[in-house]
């Protein structure tokens, strides 16, 4: 996938998760996602992915252990400077989480306003990815009039508008029809050559099929079950690195 | 630069939903009205205290009981004091004229014993002891009366009232500031959402409260407007009604050009009042998420 990567652009410690008083959903988890590496979280339902997803993608701080993304101890960074990290993470959420009262021209082209860019340098990018998700003539449409589908195609095109460092999607390909998930694919793997790196929680074995040389990550109460790349699709041969 | 911070960057525009029909404005509007109307009024009492008070300085009244005799005694001994500006005594067909007014032809008859009276006027800060001191020696029977002192419960009222107004003034500020921060707490649930999504992707706390202050500055400009027209409205109808308070008192018009100029600044100030309220209450909002 992005070739030979040294640098670990996401790396956990020890890191356990619990909300407020509540048992712990992440338990020590040791992991590092390596720079331009593509990756997928796969595991039962409730075993913790979304969780880890929000440690990602900076929704949540873990309650122990060290967090260290694009390099930055991350655990306890003051909030000032999370708005920062965040633009450089895209996010595609299982339930879009689009701006209802936007249309998917507005949707997609958030990052880009947030982050102070010229309108002159926003309308061009946007109408482009648009097209490229197949939504160029419902650039107008408001995501109440967009089916589940329509709906995530904005919500993917939202997240990697910015070109993102890190991509975190959660079940990208639940809504989409095979022609789509396999045009999805080819746009992740193409930000993938392109340098950004991916995590993909999903539970679509096609898609994983279709992703030669991604890294496995396997979640099962809360705990990494192989941590080590074992499950590397296709299969590692002995004595690969 | 106030009139900049409301207005919304080209790329924000659409961040949040600009309903119209927010009843925001209207609230604004009605205790911008109210507030104008108390703030004028006290305005109006602060400028007649200061007319009542001015007018009586330094006027005093020598009363002499029966003194018919005795009175041009008390005019030329006055008139003699360091001091004094001007004494004149006042005519007994006045005192019978003014007498009138209570007791009816009665007071005109030659049997009612009237005092002789005769108004004195000292320079300012001319010695007023040396002068009833000089008086009362040459008629032992003359009393000397301040006119502040007579008029002292009038303006004392009235000062009163003036600090009231001004309390009442603060109250509705403080009340304006509530609702304020009762609209900005209901908008930030009714978007949370949105507000949710947009710190996901990278909003910073503060991109985020601008859109907030700039919403609750504009609602509180429009209903500043709004009430600040109507009271303006009502307090020159006011003027128009013949003996009313904010008519012409002491020869000049009981509320100055000055008076009007703070006065529209109010609805500016509660402007201002608005958006730091809306930030703040924003930024206190935003801290208890991560």
């Amino acid at each position: 996938m992005g070739g030979v990567q040294v640098s670990a652009i996401v790396e956990f410690d020890s890191v356990g998760l619990r909300y407020g008083t509540g048992a712990e959903v992440l338990k020590d988890l040791d992991l590092r996602l390596p720079r331009g590496g593509f990756t997928y979280l796969i595991g039962p339902s409730g075993a913790g992915k979304t969780s880890l997803l929000k440690l990602l993608y900076l929704a949540q701080r873990p309650t122990r252990g060290r967090m260290r993304i694009f390099g930055e101890e991350l655990s306890a960074a003051p909030r000032d400077a999370m708005p920062a990290f965040r633009r450089r993470i895209g996010v595609v959420f299982q339930d879009f989480r689009l701006v209802q009262h936007l249309s998917a021209f507005d949707n997609v082209a958030l990052p880009l306003r947030l982050a102070g860019r010229d309108e002159a340098d926003v309308i061009g990018p946007v109408r482009e990815l648009l097209a490229w998700v197949g939504l160029a003539d419902r650039a107008a449409a408001k995501p109440a009039t967009l089916s589940g589908g329509e709906q995530q195609r904005v919500a993917i095109a939202r997240a990697v508008i910015a070109h993102p460092e890190l991509l975190v999607a959660d079940e990208p390909t639940g809504n989409v029809d095979a022609d789509m998930a396999a045009r999805l694919l080819h746009l992740f793997e193409s930000l993938n050559r392109l340098g950004t790196t991916i995590l993909v929680a999903t539970h679509d074995l096609s898609l994983i099929a279709a992703t030669k040389g991604a890294e496995l990550m396997r979640l099962e109460n809360g705990r990494l079950v192989d941590p080590t790349g074992a499950l590397r699709n296709p299969p590692r041969r002995v004595g690969e690195g | 630069m106030m009139l900049a911070a409301l207005v919304t960057p080209a790329g924000e525009r659409g961040f949040l939903p600009d309903r119209t029909g927010r009843p925001t404005p209207w609230v604004i509007a009605i205790m911008m009205f109210v507030t104008l109307v108390v703030a004028a009024a006290g305005l109006a009492m602060a400028n007649a205290a200061r007319v009542l008070g001015d007018s009586v300085t330094g006027r005093y009244s020598i009363q002499i009981p029966g003194g018919a005799r005795t009175a041009p005694v008390a005019v030329a001994t006055a008139r003699r004091v360091p001091g004094v500006l001007a004494v004149n005594q006042v005519p007994e067909a006045d005192i019978r004229a003014t007498l009138q007014s209570w007791l009816g032809p009665e007071a005109a008859s030659a049997g009612l014993p009237l005092p002789a009276l005769i108004d004195v006027d000292l320079q300012p800060g001319a010695d007023p002891i040396r002068m009833t001191t000089q008086v009362r020696r040459a008629v032992p029977q003359a009393r000397v009366l301040a006119y502040s002192e007579q008029l002292g419960p009038v303006t004392g009222s009235l000062r009163a009232l003036q600090w009231l107004a001004l309390g009442l003034v603060l109250l509705m500020t403080a009340a304006t500031a509530a609702t304020v921060v009762l609209a900005t707490r209901g908008a930030f649930d009714t978007h949370r959402s949105t507000i949710e999504i947009m710190h996901g992707i990278g909003a910073t706390d503060e991109q985020l409260a601008r859109l907030f202050q700039r919403r609750l500055a504009r609602d509180a400009l429009v209903g500043g407007v709004v009430g600040g027209a109507a009271a303006a409205l009502v307090l020159l109808l006011v003027r128009t009604v013949p003996g009313s308070l904010l008519n012409d008192l002491g020869g000049g018009p009981v509320l100055r050009p000055l008076d009007w100029f703070l006065l529209a600044l109010l609805p500016l100030l509660g402007t201002l009042v608005a958006m730091l309220v809306a930030r703040t209450t924003v930024l206190k909002a935003l801290r208890r998420v991560l």
